[in-house]
């Protein structure tokens, strides 16, 4: 078993479109990584670095609307205002939202999209605060968006000293207990998050061969990361602690600078722990809950020898036999939604027009009712892969009621039943379910049954 | 036997719609063990720090009514508790539940989360059951718990409602189920799904368990007609206003069953402006709950029931500028059931002198939450100290009996 048009759409992309064809061959799956960004250019989502200003603007609203300098009206409209911004922020985290399921429908170059998930997830990160919580879409498409098609420690270094993570992981609040700001502020100190998650999730993984110590080590090495809203991210120098720091066994610093936190990331992107932690996690997510050892030991061996170029990782991925074998994985929410959208042809002029409340009534509310909130795993983890997180009485629910409700939410009856199964499944539909879209007494049940289809709900 | 009882009644309906029930694996993958306890829990989060001053009012602090002018204008005396507090106007349906002794407070808790007062971090360590957060968040207390339990299933626990709670989250399995899930198809419709499914074991079970749920919750699944089934899709938003009175029926219907447990949320408890009306209204829905769960459950199963409802944290001591309050630190908790020594407000009354506040605003916290919680989880499941002090909130000190169950 190799390459296969079909499988190439269904298995590593957004599944397959009435509209647009599937890659023709495997260089064209790994070109469609590297080719201009033509969904982000259609479907824009603010970066990061506009997106803080609204935070930044926020603050000040919210300091004058408590300042005591001021007229109460003034501070009433400056209440308002404050509001005002953190609504819109809610609005247009929607509005990126409907931005990135357009992506996934519209796409020529689904593996693409797959890899940004992908890596969205693995550098999981979202705000706490009332403008920052919509600012997960904005830190993807500036940290890692752009990082899919380079070398591992790029995409680590950009998604782990972003303004993002470094708020959603505490380490904007982490400061060295003997630094200038330690010494000055007693009862403040050091945050391991950071540092623990970039050895467990984000390089070595949970059984990879650290200490606790190097945590530790770790989170000293990292202080002085740091952002504000108004500059971004910035090291703070005052915040430092001092002296070298030991993180496996290799000796770090000892001067406040930047370099010494790029060089341990660089050291951890390429550890032979974070090779096979990598090749592991990418296998099980697009191949198999338990993937076969010699495909994830070439892709492990790829990223050894190229010193983490990702495009190579994913070649390896890509030409071994086992990744185009098996019946694949359960579908995520996420992927189940924009593939079935993507099946139906639901174009931008449908979506396109969606206010924030029909978001929410069509994509936001149904993906929580299945198990998966936008953009909102509950740890730094990220979403499950194992089929059995997602095959869940309330997930299956959800996806039927979603599936259900499609009419509704495109305005129009639906496709034949006896067409779509063809457009959704491809040539090789099982019998059983082209005999339910036959057998279907409504357009709405047909549509539903192809989609609840084991064939369709797994990649 | 319930469970007995509830199976053939779905496998009367199945079959009265038209499923070739004995044959289908849309109804046969549930099987059920026996359930580790006799007793029930339910823990209800409360998300948006409730005003637990406002909620269980120390009439009988002198500093109280001045703190707050607005809020504590009246005292009516048929919400008083035990002279000193006295419940608020929203909650006076709780008072026939008091005067049984089946429900009681706590007075001056807190998680250990202090000064930033961030809803998102207040929550999580509420959730999460630990003393600081930065080590990361994983799993939540509910989950921890379940940890060497014999017996445990995913049917002992049921997480309800539409959010994924870090609560009842780790690696312990757990239910999750929301009643707005609102299934609605043609007997011919599900004969077609049950075909299809057929080449799927997994998804098969899932879907059949699915199938059973949103048919126990309230509206069947069989549609009438067409029409039946686009009222069905668009009557979500309708019914969204009772939404606490659907979970308050699920809970009941899953804990006279084999659930033992069981968690949910109620928010709207975030009352910066006019608290006089905000408040009102999520204290109506908590009231409602209690009332609904105490129906649903029967006397036989509420006498072994435990309800403990939470807060990330309280709210300051003064009124503010708008007629509310902010985020404090200080707060209440609630506990009903007829398994709780109730008619008590229960934890040392610090006194709302200014120098007796923490910070000089807010209500100084004399115990810990989970100290409670960890009480009424042994009260109710007998497990070890050890256990509760270690793996379920790690790094407590239970300290001593409280007498919180009966």
């Amino acid at each position: 078993m190799g390459f296969d048009p079909i499988r190439a759409e269904t298995r590593f992309g957004f599944g397959l479109s009435p509209r647009i064809a599937p890659p023709t061959g495997i260089e064209e799956m790994l070109d469609g990584v590297r080719v201009r960004d033509e969904m982000a250019r259609r479907f824009p989502i603010e970066p990061f670095d506009e997106f803080r200003a609204r935070i930044a603007e926020r603050a000040i609203s919210r300091k004058a609307s408590r300042s005591e300098d001021m007229s109460e009206d003034a501070r009433a409209a400056a209440k308002a205002r404050q509001k005002a911004i953190s609504r819109k922020a809610y609005r247009d985290g929607l509005g990126w939202m409907r931005q990135a399921m357009l992506r996934r429908i519209e796409t020529r170059t689904g593996f693409r999209e797959r890899l940004a998930a992908f890596w969205g997830d693995h550098f999981t990160a979202y705000g706490k605060g009332a403008v920052i919580r919509a600012g997960t879409g904005p830190y993807l498409e500036e940290a890692v968006r752009p990082n899919l098609a380079g070398r591992f420690e790029d995409l680590l270094i950009a998604a782990v000293t972003h303004p993002l993570m470094l708020n959603f992981l505490n380490q904007d609040r982490s400061i060295g207990p003997n630094s200038v700001q330690g010494r000055n502020k007693p009862g403040r100190g050091l945050n391991e998050n950071l540092a623990r998650e970039v050895l467990e999730l984000h390089t070595l993984g949970v059984d990879g061969p650290y200490t606790q110590g190097d945590v530790r080590q770790l989170a000293e090495l990292f202080t002085g990361l740091d952002w504000t809203p108004q500059r971004g991210a910035l090291f703070r120098k005052k915040a430092v602690e001092p002296g070298p720091e030991t993180v496996l066994g290799k000796l770090y610093g000892g001067a406040p600078r930047i370099a010494p936190v790029l060089e341990v990331l660089r050291d951890l992107a390429r550890h032979p722990a974070t090779a096979r932690h990598i090749a592991w996690k990418l296998a099980v997510h697009f191949v198999a809950d338990q993937p076969e050892n010699d495909l994830v030991a070439a892709m492990e061996a790829r990223f050894l020898e190229t010193g983490g170029d990702l495009p190579a990782v994913y070649e390896a991925m890509l030409r071994h036999p086992a990744a185009w074998a098996g019946p694949g994985n359960i579908k995520r929410p996420i992927a189940f939604v924009a593939s079935s959208l993507r099946a139906l042809d639901a174009a931008p002029a449908v979506l396109s027009p969606w206010g924030y409340k029909e978001i929410n009534q069509n994509l936001r509310r149904p993906l929580m009712r299945m198990g998966q909130p936008w953009e909102r795993p509950i740890g730094p983890d990220g979403w499950a892969e194992e089929d059995s997180a997602w095959t869940t009485p309330q997930g299956m629910a959800g996806r039927l009621q979603w599936a259900l409700s499609l009419p509704e939410l495109l305005g129009q009856a639906g496709p034949d039943p006896r067409e779509f199964v063809e457009v959704a499944l491809g040539p090789g539909a099982p019998e059983s379910v082209r005999f339910a879209a036959r057998a279907a007494e409504s357009r709405r049940e047909g549509v539903a049954l192809v989609l609840m289809a084991p064939a369709f709900q797994r990649y | 036997m319930a469970r007995t009882q509830t199976r053939r009644d779905f496998l009367l309906r199945a079959a009265a719609i038209g499923c070739s029930a004995a044959a289908s694996p849309l109804v046969t993958p549930v099987s059920f063990a026996a359930a580790p306890w006799d007793n029930r829990l339910v823990v209800i989060i409360l998300r948006g720090a409730m005003d637990g001053l406002d909620a269980v009012r120390p009439w009988g602090d002198a500093d109280f009514a001045a703190a707050r002018p607005g809020l504590a204008a009246t005292r009516d005396s048929a919400l008083d508790l035990d002279g000193y507090f006295g419940l608020h106007p929203a909650l006076a349906d709780l008072m026939p539940l008091w005067r049984a002794r089946e429900l009681a407070a706590v007075q001056a808790v807190s998680t250990p989360y202090r000064d930033r007062r961030s809803h998102f971090d207040g929550q999580d360590l509420l959730e999460a059951g630990i003393v600081d957060l930065s080590g990361g968040v994983r799993d939540g207390w509910l989950n921890r718990m379940l940890q060497g339990v014999p017996g445990v299933t995913a049917q002992t626990t049921y997480a309800i409602g539409q959010e994924n709670m870090l609560l009842s989250t780790g690696e312990m399995p757990v239910s999750r189920w929301s009643p707005d899930v609102d299934l609605s198809l043609s007997a011919q419709g599900l004969r077609l799904l049950e075909m299809t499914m057929q080449d799927d074991p997994v998804l098969a079970a899932a879907m059949a368990e699915a199938v059973l749920l949103a048919d126990s919750d309230g509206d069947s699944v069989m549609a009438k007609d067409e029409a039946d089934m686009m009222t069905s899709m668009q009557g979500g938003a309708i019914r969204g206003r009772e939404g606490h009175l659907r979970i308050a029926d699920f809970t009941a219907l899953q804990l006279r069953d084999a659930a033992r447990i069981a968690s949910f949320s109620i928010g709207g408890w975030d009352t910066h402006v006019n608290q006089g009306n905000t408040l009102a209204r999520p204290l109506r829905r908590l009231s409602e709950v209690l009332l609904r769960l105490k129906d649903g459950l029967g006397a036989d199963v509420w006498g072994k029931t435990t309800v403990v409802a939470m807060t990330e944290f309280g709210r300051t001591v003064r009124e503010n500028g708008t007629r509310g309050t902010d985020h404090g630190t200080g707060g209440a908790m609630l506990l009903a059931g007829g398994a709780v020594r109730g008619g008590q407000v229960y934890g040392a009354w610090p006194g709302l002198a200014e120098a007796a506040l923490y910070d000089r605003r807010d209500l100084m916290p004399t115990s810990d939450v989970r100290a409670w919680a960890a009480w009424a989880m042994r009260g109710a499941f007998g497990l070890e100290r050890d256990h509760l002090e270690t793996t379920v909130f790690p790094g407590l000190e239970m300290g001593a009996d409280p007498g919180l169950i009966r």
